[in-house]
């Protein structure tokens, strides 16, 4: 029974919060990586402007939480441009650097102490979430679902808002991508010269996609503020824009569905193994390990399953091969 | 095989849908709690027993709690609102103290609770008389739940991640002598763990983004030997005994013996190297041994080379033979770093570490410079080394061999270079070098499972400064790196000198992708 257990634990964080947030930004990475062959490693940057664009407007200024998330997609979209205009002329492996680079250092600055009067440093900011509470149509404290699916009444809320921008997302990218625009990035993907002797402006398309991309990451990171009602800086660490490759390409990249399915597999895949180390470590079977080295276990995992994914099944659950196998220069 | 699929999934949901409420678990019983644990400052696993804690709602007490011997604590509350906490100062034993922190002041603070929340509440410990937080450890947890994320970790991780200098001050002009000298320092240290990342990419396109655990692989080999091997430190020099003694064979013996028996002769030596390092695992836990730290970082460095060169052998000569993509090998080495980084920490724990011994010197005053003298040996070595390595690139034949993969892959195997070979000892170098440099950072700083990381961003700095896969330019450029981190801390806060690195990288993406050293491609 315990076994089972797990699995209800595991398929109940499937279609969690988290599940919906990662979701929105895989959708995002999708956009980068997917469609237009850009290297983002560093998508938790986005994330991270996202949630203090909102946090900051709310905690410091005393703002609305909407126009905290305009504010939020604002930060995004500099970001965008600052990453993508000294980059996005040179190969792809200069953008990863870079994107990398930058996410780490955006998450050390929001942490320093001289930023401490807007960002209150490493406690990062509370209370954010009223605002979004305040219009919740279900009972905050309640509970709703059946089985094993049980969620809070603000879990629900929160999981209609994230899986409703996640559905919208998604039907923007199917619309973009049956457009000619979507044509053109698809192309640039393939081959960018061949794109370029055609006439198009090759750097204008991926600076659009980028920002694009960039607008989902920071919507997802928005949204975490919102259903954790707190941030910290520490919590964008570059395990975050791991995550996120092992959902795209668990999921499938240049898959329009992909990152729903790969953000709902891994979030079941970490919530049942974490959930069955426990259990092994509660039944004395784990004799070497304790506690906290479960989640350093876990992240080994994500990393081992994002090693295997590339080498034998690059197009994940349901890509197509033909597409992932391109070489990007 | 699909129709299976779909029948296994909808019997799996099935199943869930009974289930009742199986899944509710303590985490949400619904009502609003306060919940925290309360650890020793220089052991998180350690929790501290019998600290009370104490909930009151506009002057009146509510409820009071207790950590249990794991230092745990929940306190229940009645429902949503404003609620003060005190951490009664009586009750913390005497070697601790209350951290103060913007939330928490006096052993007090406010706290806000929504309908239905579960939230932590963070108490740090300090040890008395301390001022801040120095030792204060970080941890790291995934988030599969929705607690996860905002679980008891947050806080710890209060202290700057910085790079400390020591001994500097007095007015600007000293301030900018001192500073020089510490970044030339750090540059060199930068320098010379960047040569392999650069040497890597020229030869196989590829960007190492494990590097930086390799880095700290090699600091933590030799903590772990210069601060007395006993089981583990045996078993793992067994396995990359019988991992380097297959690497080699394969280098040197190829085409000399027949295939198959070369095969068999690696796997005996790896399976060897395994079996006595659970021989010795099991049956000898107790043999301990311990060198200095010089010895300790010998060893390092071989295993360093080991790693790396078993890297190439066993994982990016395979996958270059499938013809997988680069951005392929990009996600892998990902993927690596992730793998390397964590069993690290499984391994040694997330414990901030110095080399014993070395911590507090003497300082030593040239002019108006004072170092430790641990200082000046890791500028010498590093020079030694650095010189080493460019004579080693200019002047021998495996040198010059590197240096022709490295600019044209193509020209030097239709040129008679057995470039597979090549790339083996760039990796054997890379990964000895690193581990050096892991080693003089971690003599310089602190050793710690993320060490290597923090350092990669200003190795990628470096590299992209000096140019992309030239050996010359990853040494200008760690150069040019560590005194531009270094001397900017004259300005601006230390928090943000690995800002400057990075904004250095992106004006020179600006002006001149190609590097100080790179040549010309077109691009773009």
């Amino acid at each position: 029974m315990d076994i089972l257990m797990i699995l209800a634990e595991a398929a109940r964080s499937a279609v969690g919060p988290i599940a919906a947030i990662y979701a929105l930004a895989a959708v995002g990475l999708n956009m980068h990586f997917g469609y237009t062959g850009l290297l983002n490693f560093g998508q938790v940057g986005f994330m991270l402007v996202g949630a203090y664009g909102v946090g900051i407007s709310v905690a410091v200024f005393g703002l609305p939480v909407s126009v905290g998330f305009l504010v939020g997609l604002a930060c995004a979209v500099v970001l965008a441009l600052l990453l993508g205009i000294p980059t996005l002329r040179l190969r792809a492996d200069y953008l990863s650097i870079t994107t990398i680079a930058a996410a780490e250092v955006l998450r050390l600055v929001y942490r320093a102490s001289f930023a401490e009067s807007v960002t209150n440093g490493v406690y990062g900011l509370q209370n954010l979430s009223s605002g979004f509470r305040a219009v919740n149509p279900f009972d905050g404290g309640a509970r709703y679902g059946f089985g094993s699916f049980v969620f809070t009444g603000n879990q629900l809320w929160l999981m209609t808002v994230a899986w409703g921008l996640v559905g919208l997302a998604v039907l923007l990218t199917w619309l973009l991508i049956h457009s000619p625009w979507g044509r053109v990035i698809k192309g640039i993907r393939e081959d960018e010269d061949a794109v370029r002797s055609l006439g198009k402006n090759v750097f204008a398309y991926k600076m659009q996609a980028l920002v694009l991309g960039g607008l989902l990451g920071a919507l997802a990171g928005a949204m975490l503020a919102m259903h954790q009602g707190a941030i910290q800086p520490d919590q964008f660490k570059p395990q975050v824009t791991f995550f996120l490759w092992v959902i795209l390409l668990l999921g499938g990249a240049g898959r329009v569905f992909g990152p729903i399915l790969g953000s709902m597999a891994f979030w079941f895949l970490m919530s049942f193994t974490d959930g069955l180390l426990r259990w092994m470590g509660r039944e004395g079977w784990l004799p070497f390990l304790s506690g906290p080295d479960f989640g350093a276990i876990q992240l080994a995992f994500a990393g081992v399953m994002l090693v295997l994914l590339i080498v034998f099944r690059p197009q994940g659950l349901i890509g197509d091969r033909k597409e992932m196998l391109v070489n990007v220069k | 095989m699909r129709t299976r699929l779909v029948t296994v999934l909808l019997a799996l949901i099935t199943a869930f849908l009974v289930i009742p409420g199986a899944a509710a678990t303590a985490d949400e019983e619904g009502g609003e709690s306060l919940h925290g644990q309360i650890v020793q400052p220089d052991d998180r696993d350690q929790g501290v027993e019998g600290i009370e804690i104490t909930v009151f709602q506009e002057g009146d007490e509510i409820v009071a709690a207790a950590t249990d011997p794991d230092g745990m604590w929940e306190a229940e509350l009645p429902g949503p609102g404003t609620y003060r906490v005190v951490v009664d100062q009586e009750s913390i034993p005497d070697d601790f103290a209350v951290r103060e922190t913007p939330m928490l002041s006096n052993g007090e603070a406010e706290v806000e609770v929504e309908s239905g929340d579960r939230r932590p509440f963070i108490v740090l410990l300090d040890v008395a008389g301390a001022s801040s937080g120095a030792e204060a450890e970080r941890s790291e947890s995934p988030s599969p739940d929705d607690e996860a994320t905002e679980g008891d970790d947050e806080g710890s991780s209060a202290e700057d991640e910085s790079v400390e200098v020591e001994g500097v001050s007095g007015g600007f002009g000293e301030r900018f002598v001192q500073l020089t000298a510490a970044g030339l320092l750090f540059g060199l240290v930068i320098a010379v763990s960047a040569i392999g990342l650069s040497l890597i990419f020229g030869t196989t396109q590829v960007i190492n983004f494990s590097h930086g655990d390799m880095v700290t692989f090699g600091a933590m080999m030799a903590l772990l030997f210069s601060s007395g091997a006993a089981g583990m430190g045996n078993s793992l020099l067994a396995i990359f005994a019988g991992l380097g003694v297959a690497v080699l064979l394969g280098a040197f013996m190829e085409g000399r013996l027949g295939r198959t028996v070369l095969v068999a002769l690696q796997w005996v030596s790896v399976m060897a190297g395994i079996a006595l390092a659970t021989v010795l695992g099991v049956f000898f836990p107790d043999l301990g041994w311990k060198v200095p730290l010089w010895a300790a970082a010998g060893i390092a460095v071989v295993m360093g080379a080991v790693l790396g060169g078993s890297l190439e052998r066993y994982l990016w000569r395979p996958l270059r033979k499938r013809n997988v993509a680069l951005i392929q090998m990009f996600i892998v080495s990902i993927g690596l770093a992730l793998v390397l980084r964590h069993v690290i920490l499984v391994m040694f724990g997330a414990n901030r570490s110095r080399y014993a011994g070395f911590q507090v010197q003497e300082l030593v005053h040239i002019g108006p410079i004072s170092m430790p003298p641990r200082d000046l040996v890791i500028m010498g070595v590093a020079v030694v080394v650095l010189v080493l390595v460019a004579c080693l690139l200019q002047f021998t034949r495996i040198g010059k061999a590197m240096r022709a993969v490295s600019d044209n892959r193509d020209l030097a195997e239709s040129s008679g270079i057995d470039v597979d070979r090549v790339t083996l000892y760039v990796w054997l170098l890379g990964g000895g070098l690193a581990s050096l440099g892991g080693v003089l950072f971690g003599l310089n700083q602190v050793v710690d499972y993320e060490m290597g990381f923090r350092l990669l961003l200003l190795m990628f700095a470096a590299v992209i400064l000096g140019g992309l896969g030239t050996a010359y330019g990853a040494m200008v450029g760690g150069i040019s790196v560590g005194l531009v981190a270094m001397l900017s801390t004259l300005w601006f806060p230390t928090q943000l000198m690995q800002a400057w690195a990075l904004a250095l990288m992106i004006l020179m993406l600006l002006v001149r992708p190609q590097g100080l050293l790179g040549q010309r491609e077109r691009v773009g």
